[in-house]
């Protein structure tokens, strides 16, 4: 409507602009609220004894503040959940630094080296990153076994290693760099090991970066593949973990919003680590 | 001037390959990847069907029996057992695409309107917007779990604040999927609005400049300038929300167990993705699970060959 009319006054459209400003601004604060309390009442139910869990009215803040629900969690031998996160955490990084390895050397083959075959396999690869992953639990399943991987990190880590995203994102970055540098350095008699590891590697740290974190988050985030693979409880990572928490914690909700909340924070700490630090990155670029 | 260059760049590449020449170099960088993409995805595909044909007790490995299309043939007699659970289950997914496939759009499309302005604060809320979609669905489910339950639940206080009789979300329909398709909603509404968010930044301000100096009202821009152009990126969107909600499996697991139980063994919000996993994994008949399996997948498949062939002659 404000489009419409030619402005009568520019005071009049001002005013309106200020109006339809704080209007909108109300109205994404709304959404933004919305998107916290899930959140919110998580981390609420986490600090609250089991008294104030059904309480008949809301409270936001807890009446009386308690750790005791992630004590019962932290001191539970039988849920170990210290050990899911150290595993959870040490599984992610190795899963990260492998991809990150064996993908961006074969990325860098792909774009960058001439090889017979080479059309032909990437080709391959790609036609491969649209398959669904429903039909590959089963038949993965039965080769980690025959290899006598299930209860081990092995079963969860080599499955990771044969995606076909990182050797995708990495060669379409590798093509984008220019190729005068590299030549260089094979003039200078550089191997085409070392020209990967000492050029075209520095240049990818970006993308390198970009990568490890999605590998990272797909990896903490991961729950069907381990909860078919580790069987162990001291093995299992924080997702199928929450699983056995709900199961072994019937309607003790403090405890499962405790285990919730392990699970959730590190990893929305490090999302607003790097919205901040994209937003410095962007605003040093403007 | 394409070719040229092409050529150029070929015959550059072949002269530098000369100097360094070893042929088996390449094969060394691809062979990690390769080694580990034979193996589990490579041949998994074949592995996979191969499976299919047989009846595979995975506790009793030694009674496997290659039984060729039986595990096919009772998924499609009426009278067998896994029939209706299995169908059911399926019908259950697609209910889940049909419920969630649209709201996944709409409202994404309208946070990016909304974000789309100079309103203040506006990467503020873009971020706070997008960060659930950072959690596990382990964790979305647990949180769903507890939000909609009948005892404590925060859903019902406010319902009942308001003078609602709330309903039982987890153990009676339609409840449960509502709030399956909530949880859902809350949790990847944020990844969608960014894919539409950035395709309605790179329209150029002056279609809308000119278009307003002409007369037409802000909806009649959105309608004959902002959806047109929008059409591509839309349709991308569609096509992953539709895959994604197809692989519906932790929000259900966590929240309902897939119930209310049915009669016949099934549950009433249990996706095929979980009767998968309780076929093959619970029940350990992995020669059923993968025949389960193989027709997901080819549904899958077909519907992405699909989409990507109209969208492609579209183009």
């Amino acid at each position: 409507m404000a489009t419409t009319q030619p402005p009568a006054h520019p005071g009049g459209m001002r005013r309106r602009k200020l109006i339809n400003n704080i209007l909108l601004l109300a109205l994404l604060t709304f959404i933004g609220l919305l998107v916290l309390v899930p959140l919110l009442w998580m981390l609420s139910t986490s600090f609250k004894p089991k008294s104030q869990w059904f309480l008949p009215e809301v409270h936001w803040i807890p009446k009386t503040f308690t750790w005791e629900n992630y004590l019962s969690i932290l001191n539970n031998d039988t849920l170990p959940i210290v050990r899911w996160f150290v595993n959870s955490l040490l599984l992610s990084g190795t899963i990260t630094l492998l991809v990150l390895a064996v993908d961006s050397l074969a990325a860098y083959a792909y774009a960058r080296l001439e090889f017979r075959g080479r059309s032909a396999l990437f080709a391959l690869l790609l036609a491969t990153l649209f398959l669904p992953g429903v039909m590959f639990l089963v038949p993965n399943f039965l080769t980690i076994a025959r290899f006598g991987w299930l209860n081990n990190y092995l079963g969860v880590i080599t499955p990771a290693l044969a995606g076909v995203f990182g050797v995708f994102f990495m060669r379409q970055f590798f093509e984008s760099l220019p190729r005068e540098l590299e030549e260089a350095a094979q003039i200078d008699g550089a191997t085409q090991f070392q020209t990967f590891t000492q050029i075209a590697l520095p240049l990818a740290k970006p993308a390198l970066a970009t990568l490890g974190i999605i590998t990272f988050l797909g990896a903490w985030n991961d729950f069907l593949w381990p909860l078919l693979i580790l069987k162990d409880r001291q093995l299992l990572t924080l997702p199928p973990g929450l699983r056995t928490l709900q199961g072994a914690y019937t309607s003790e909700y403090g405890q499962m919003m405790a285990g919730a909340a392990i699970t959730a924070i590190p990893i929305l700490l490090l999302y607003i680590l790097l919205q901040r630090s994209s937003s410095r990155a962007s605003r040093r670029r403007a | 001037m394409a070719v040229a260059t092409g050529t150029a760049e070929q015959v550059k590449q072949r002269r530098y390959q000369k100097r360094t020449g070893n042929q088996l170099v390449p094969y060394l960088f691809i062979a990690p990847h390769l080694i580990f993409f034979l193996i589990f995805v490579a041949y998994p595909f074949f592995y996979g069907l191969y499976i299919s044909f047989f009846r595979f007790d995975f506790l009793r490995p030694e009674a496997q029996q290659f039984v060729l299309l039986d595990n096919y043939a009772k998924l499609f007699s009426p009278d067998s057992i896994q029939f209706p659970v299995f169908w059911n289950a399926l019908g259950n997914t697609v209910k889940f695409v049909l419920y969630s496939v649209p709201p996944l759009i709409i409202i994404p499309l309208l946070l990016a309107v909304l974000l789309n302005t100079r309103v203040p604060g506006r990467n503020f809320f873009r971020g706070l917007y997008f960060s659930p979609w950072v959690l596990s669905a382990a964790v979305v489910g647990l949180l769903g779990f507890w939000i909609f339950q009948s005892q404590g639940g925060l859903v019902n206080f406010y319902l009942v604040r308001l003078g609602i009789t709330p309903p039982r979300w987890l153990s009676t329909l339609p409840w449960a999927w509502v709030a399956i398709v909530a949880m859902t909603l809350w949790w990847t509404v944020g990844f969608n609005m960014i894919i539409l968010l950035a395709a309605l930044q790179d329209i150029p301000r002056q279609l809308y400049e000119s278009a307003s100096l002409d007369g037409a009202t802000n909806w009649q821009q959105f309608v004959s300038i902002t959806l047109p152009i929008l059409r591509p990126v839309l349709v991308f969107v569609i096509i992953i929300t539709i895959i994604a909600s197809f692989n519906l499996f932790a929000q259900p697991f966590f929240m309902t167990n897939g119930g209310p139980a049915q009669a016949t063994g099934g549950g009433s919000t249990e996706p095929v993705m979980l009767r998968i996993y309780r076929e093959g994994f619970e029940r350990n008949q992995l020669g059923m699970a993968a025949a389960m399996s193989f027709i997901v997948a080819t549904i899958m498949i077909i519907f992405s060959y699909t989409n990507f062939r109209l969208f492609r002659t579209r183009e």
